[in-house]
């Protein structure tokens, strides 16, 4: 594995459209759930072991090589909002032509062909470790951090918080992240042999209820 | 002393009598699980879950099951809220409900709610399997804690197939020694109650269900499939049950 490939891909300036996504911080603010560096960490907690753990585990099956078609369901059908489930498409299709300029490779070519409008991100992001010759654990770690960073980042903007203070969100939440990517990996390989039924489904209502209210703003900041 | 806590099962199979209604060829339970038939409305039978003993407890092991098969309408209820309690025995107590549902039957499955008690611990599944051009309304609720009383653990699971293609899976994990983050303001932001109500019907396929939010605390999400979704969460049960059947009546007409 090249561990300057998995930099590359994690780094939040790769062209993947991730900076126009909240992950449902926009929303959280605009109710008042989320108000300062303190409510932000809870927030972040949150999401990390509900849609982090599930895309990170659907990351990591997809490096190990399961059935993108397969995973791509398993998503679907772990994302009720429908406004969710077109922006992790939107996000797939965004990496996938990244991806493909960086590491060109016969497995992106064939998703992108069953999946013209774009498969579900995590799905893309596994194929794409796997291109770049890193494994399901990198894979795990890119989707776990994205789910906590871009709500960090973009708290800097929609509340003037101290990017200092947001970044020490992250660093504290640094040894939960190494769990959660620990048991997506676990599931990952778990689902390798008994399908893909037993990948974690962790839910967070709020995120799904106020994504849908969202999608409803006229005036927002972020896609989601 | 019983060391292994309780095993009870109790089963449901509705069918269709060929008269244009409903019959109840099995129809047994046992332990904490009984059931009823009562008097139903129109051509379905209705069946009333009665709990005839509090649980389920720490250790218990409790499954329900209700098969309808082609052309049979079944609805199900159940007489009072279930009380997940803390019990002698330190293991988790599991209920599992497996639904099926074979094409042109219907099934409304709408117990009360289920509440976890301090101290306790339950994990709980539901697996509903339908077949093309079959039938559901499900709702399920979550209160954490009596009133004015801290949670217990509880883990939820809800997984939904059409034709084996699932359309709902998800997952909640509550209460203290948890997962972090899960009163936050992500996850329930310190609502108390939790719901879903699911609607699967074969017209949804023609005219999809239109996705919105019902006010802050609820929304309308179609699934991948001729499906829909109500989530909800709620300061307490009764608010819940409001936000629910309020929905309800926008996505599928009165229970049979």
């Amino acid at each position: 594995m090249s561990r300057a490939a998995l930099l590359v891909l994690a780094d939040g300036r790769f062209p993947a459209g991730g900076h126009a996504h909240s992950g449902g911080a926009e929303a959280a603010v605009g109710a008042g759930r989320v108000t300062g560096a303190a409510s932000l960490e809870d927030f972040c907690r949150g999401r990390l072991h509900t849609a982090g753990l599930v895309s990170a585990s659907l990351a990591a099956a997809a490096a190990l090589g399961t059935d993108p078609v397969e995973l791509d369901a398993a998503a679907d059908a772990r994302t009720p909002s429908p406004a969710l489930r077109t922006a992790a498409r939107r996000l797939g299709r965004q990496l996938t032509r990244a991806a493909r300029a960086a590491w060109p490779s016969a497995e992106l070519d064939a998703l992108r062909r069953a999946f013209p409008k774009g498969a579900h991100q995590p799905v893309v992001l596994g194929v794409t470790a796997r291109a770049a010759g890193l494994g399901p654990a990198d894979a795990a770690y890119c989707a776990v951090y994205e789910s906590v960073s871009g709500p960090a980042t973009a708290t800097v903007r929609l509340l003037g918080l101290d990017p200092f203070e947001a970044t020490g969100v992250l660093a504290r939440l640094a040894p939960e992240m190494d769990e959660v990517a620990g048991a997506a990996v676990c599931a990952a390989e778990r689902a390798a042999g008994e399908g893909t039924d037993v990948l974690p489904a962790d839910s967070a209502p709020l995120l799904e209820i106020s994504a849908q209210a969202h999608a409803g703003w006229h005036m927002r900041l972020f896609a989601t | 002393m019983n060391t292994a806590g309780v095993r009870a099962g109790a089963r449901v199979v509705a069918r269709a009598d060929g008269r244009g209604g409903t019959c109840l060829p099995v129809l047994e339970g046992d332990g904490p699980l009984a059931l009823r038939r009562t008097r139903g409305s129109g051509t379905g039978a209705r069946v009333l879950l009665v709990g005839a003993m509090s649980g389920p407890l720490g250790g218990d092991r409790l499954t329900m099951r209700a098969e309808v098969g082609t052309g049979a309408r079944l609805g199900v209820g159940s007489a009072a809220a279930t009380l997940a309690l803390p019990g002698r025995h330190t293991d988790d107590a599991r209920y599992d409900v497996r639904l099926t549902v074979a094409p042109g039957g219907e099934l409304h499955w709408l117990p009360e709610q289920l509440i976890s008690v301090r101290g306790s611990s339950l994990l709980a599944t539901t697996h509903a399997d339908l077949a093309r051009g079959a039938r559901l309304v499900l709702r399920e609720e979550q209160v954490l804690g009596r009133s004015g009383e801290p949670p217990g653990r509880l883990i939820t699971r809800l997984t939904v197939r059409i034709a084996g293609r699932p359309v709902l899976d998800q997952q909640l994990t509550c209460g203290p020694g948890t997962r972090g983050g899960w009163d936050g303001p992500a996850v329930l932001g310190g609502h108390r109650a939790v719901g879903q109500l699911v609607v699967v019907r074969p017209e949804f396929d023609d005219e999809p269900v239109t996705a919105r939010a019902l006010g802050e605390g609820a929304a309308v999400l179609p699934l991948p499939g001729p499906a829909a979704l109500v989530t909800a969460v709620a300061p307490d049960a009764l608010r819940l049950r409001r936000l629910l059947d309020g929905a309800a009546h926008l996505l599928a007409p009165a229970p049979g």
